[in-house]
């Protein structure tokens, strides 16, 4: 069924009774030629490998329900602002397949390029702001510099003569944005449905047969299948779904807390992050506040953090919008991400034949959601990388070829 | 969370900066004819299991000590506090 304009009025005519499931509900045939574990990249992957690359026979499996990682709790943010040349082309490469998305899928996932701004505080701030622009212009991204008299006009209520953090501009970037994030599983899902491609949720991947070195399917709370390629994109769970493949990683798992004001009238013009602390924030349709910060910082599973943190997240609020203070919080909660040890992703071949990996996101993976599924799917169709995902190795601290975005060396708290 | 110093008694966590796994204690000698191998995983590869964790904690804000800290990841229950130096010399390190 195609979504349109005609089709919301026939059916509102109509009772609304002609509306049909989004997707299949299969259960696992006993082999595939490709089985990619985990429905969020991964559910982008099967639908690009279907579709661009022209595979059959995909079969996704799940878990838990569509979204219940980390692609249905994160802040959606979405932005093409890096420096390196390692990454900056993928997350543009990411920015162009966000922006034709929705027709691409026949699917509204509430693609908004509202603009993101990253404000600083400093001259040498403003220096780095500059030279980050300037290899965003360079990978045919936009980027430009505002003055405080343009980020007055833009964002009044921001606290400009603060004592200790005065604002001196921001880095804008206007093709930056918000998605919602669960509707982008769904779009994919509903689209690879169509072209075939077997959703199974509920259904936990336990096990990997490997004989001499190569992956001929896995185990699953279904039972066995069999595959000719398997694409791991568990994010949050790497270490734990690897492990069974005799494989450890440069991973840590940590968790994030995100939060939601209650409803207010339009107030911000968009994404805005705080350049002197971990502070970022956007305001949904529906008018909520949505900010987080910073990780937590241990080693973590539990999907929810502890009160120093969401005491440190709302001091940047404060910071910099003061404001935001006498807005109730109305909800929050926490995911559980793959930390690398350089905040940087992983979409690579692994050491045993027939079993890829995708992960290391870190607390910036939705952005990358769609460039990361077409990467993977490059990667299981052809064997080989994609030309914007070619850094994103498994072995470059080995080769000590980091993606050390911060500058600041390897540690697992970066993003 | 609390952890329950050895020295000092219950602390609040967020006087604490976290380090990672209590393997890190483990420093490859790099006189040995794999160190390239053993510094690269002892640097960036873990175990990062689900449940039960050692960990290095330092006593910033407090007595600048350095803690193990067994801790279940899932939960977030501490479980049991020592003080790094004598977890070390329990590994054998020191000698
Ligand atoms: C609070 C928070 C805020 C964030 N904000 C942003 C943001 O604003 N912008 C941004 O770009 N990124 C953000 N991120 C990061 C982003 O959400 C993640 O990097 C991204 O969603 C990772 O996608 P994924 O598909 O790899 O993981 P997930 O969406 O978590 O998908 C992995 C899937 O694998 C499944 N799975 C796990 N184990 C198994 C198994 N054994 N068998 C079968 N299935 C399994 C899981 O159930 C899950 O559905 C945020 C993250 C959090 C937690």
């Amino acid at each position: 069924m195609r979504y349109s304009a005609w089709h919301i009025l026939k059916q509102g005519l109509t009772g609304n009774k002609g509306w049909q499931p989004m997707w299949r509900e299969p259960e696992p045939k006993p082999a595939y030629d490709f089985v990619i574990v985990g429905a969020g990249h991964g559910m982008a992957a099967a639908y690009y490998l279907a579709k661009v690359f022209r595979a059959k026979r995909i079969a996704v499996l799940e878990k838990g329900w569509l979204g219940s990682g980390n692609t249905g709790r994160n802040t959606t943010i979405i932005r093409s602002n890096y420096l390196m040349p390692a990454n900056q082309p993928f997350y543009e490469f990411s920015m162009k397949l966000w922006e034709g998305l929705e027709q691409e899928l026949n699917y509204n996932s509430m693609v908004s390029q509202r603009g993101i701004m990253n404000v600083f505080h400093s001259d040498p701030q403003r220096d780095a702001a500059a030279r980050r622009g300037n290899a965003m212009l360079f990978s045919g991204a936009d980027a430009e510099l505002l003055n405080t008299d343009d980020l007055r006009r833009k964002a009044p209520f921001l606290d400009f003569e603060n004592a200790r953090f005065p604002i001196k501009g921001a880095l804008w970037q206007p093709r930056g944005g918000t998605v919602r994030h669960d509707a982008v599983v769904w779009g994919y899902a509903r689209a690879a449905d169509a072209l075939g491609v077997d959703i199974i949720q509920n259904c936990e991947v336990t096990g990997f047969q490997i004989q001499d070195g190569v992956c001929t399917g896995v185990e699953t709370s279904k039972g066995p299948v069999r595959a000719g390629r398997v694409g791991v994109c568990v994010a949050g769970s790497s270490s734990r779904v690897m492990e069974k493949a005799g494989i450890r990683l440069p991973v840590e798992s940590h968790v994030l807390q995100a939060f939601v004001s209650e409803g207010l009238k339009p107030a911000l013009p968009g994404v805005i992050t705080f350049g002197a602390g971990h502070f970022y924030v956007s305001q949904s349709d529906k008018g909520g506040l949505v900010f987080g910060g910073d990780i937590d910082g241990y080693n973590s599973y539990a999907q929810r953090g502890n009160l120093p943190t969401v005491e440190d997240v709302c001091e940047g609020g404060m910071a910099l919008m003061p404001f935001i203070g006498r807005a109730r919080l109305l909800r929050m909660w926490g995911g559980v991400m793959d930390m690398s040890m350089d905040g940087s992703p992983f979409i690579d071949r692994t050491a045993i034949t027939g079993l890829y990996f995708n992960g290391g996101w870190c607390y910036g993976g939705f952005k990358a959601t769609p460039a990361s599924g077409y990467c993977m799917a490059h990667l299981l169709a052809h064997d080989r990388s994609h030309a914007t995902a070619s850094q994103f190795r498994l072995d470059r601290f080995l080769r000590g070829q980091l993606i050390d975005e911060k500058g600041v060396g390897a540690q697992p708290n970066l993003h | 969370m609390i952890i329950n110093h050895p020295l000092l008694g219950p602390r609040d966590a967020a006087e604490f900066t976290y380090l990672g796994d209590v393997s890190l204690i483990n420093r490859p000698d790099w006189k040995d004819a794999e160190a390239e191998r053993k510094f690269h995983d002892y640097l960036y590869l873990r175990d990062n299991p689900a449940g039960e964790h050692r960990e290095l904690w330092y006593h910033e804000q407090g007595d600048r000590s350095w803690l193990v800290v067994t801790r279940d990841t899932v939960t977030h229950e501490v479980k049991r506090v020592e003080l790094a130096r004598e977890a070390a010399l329990a590994m054998g390190r020191g000698k």
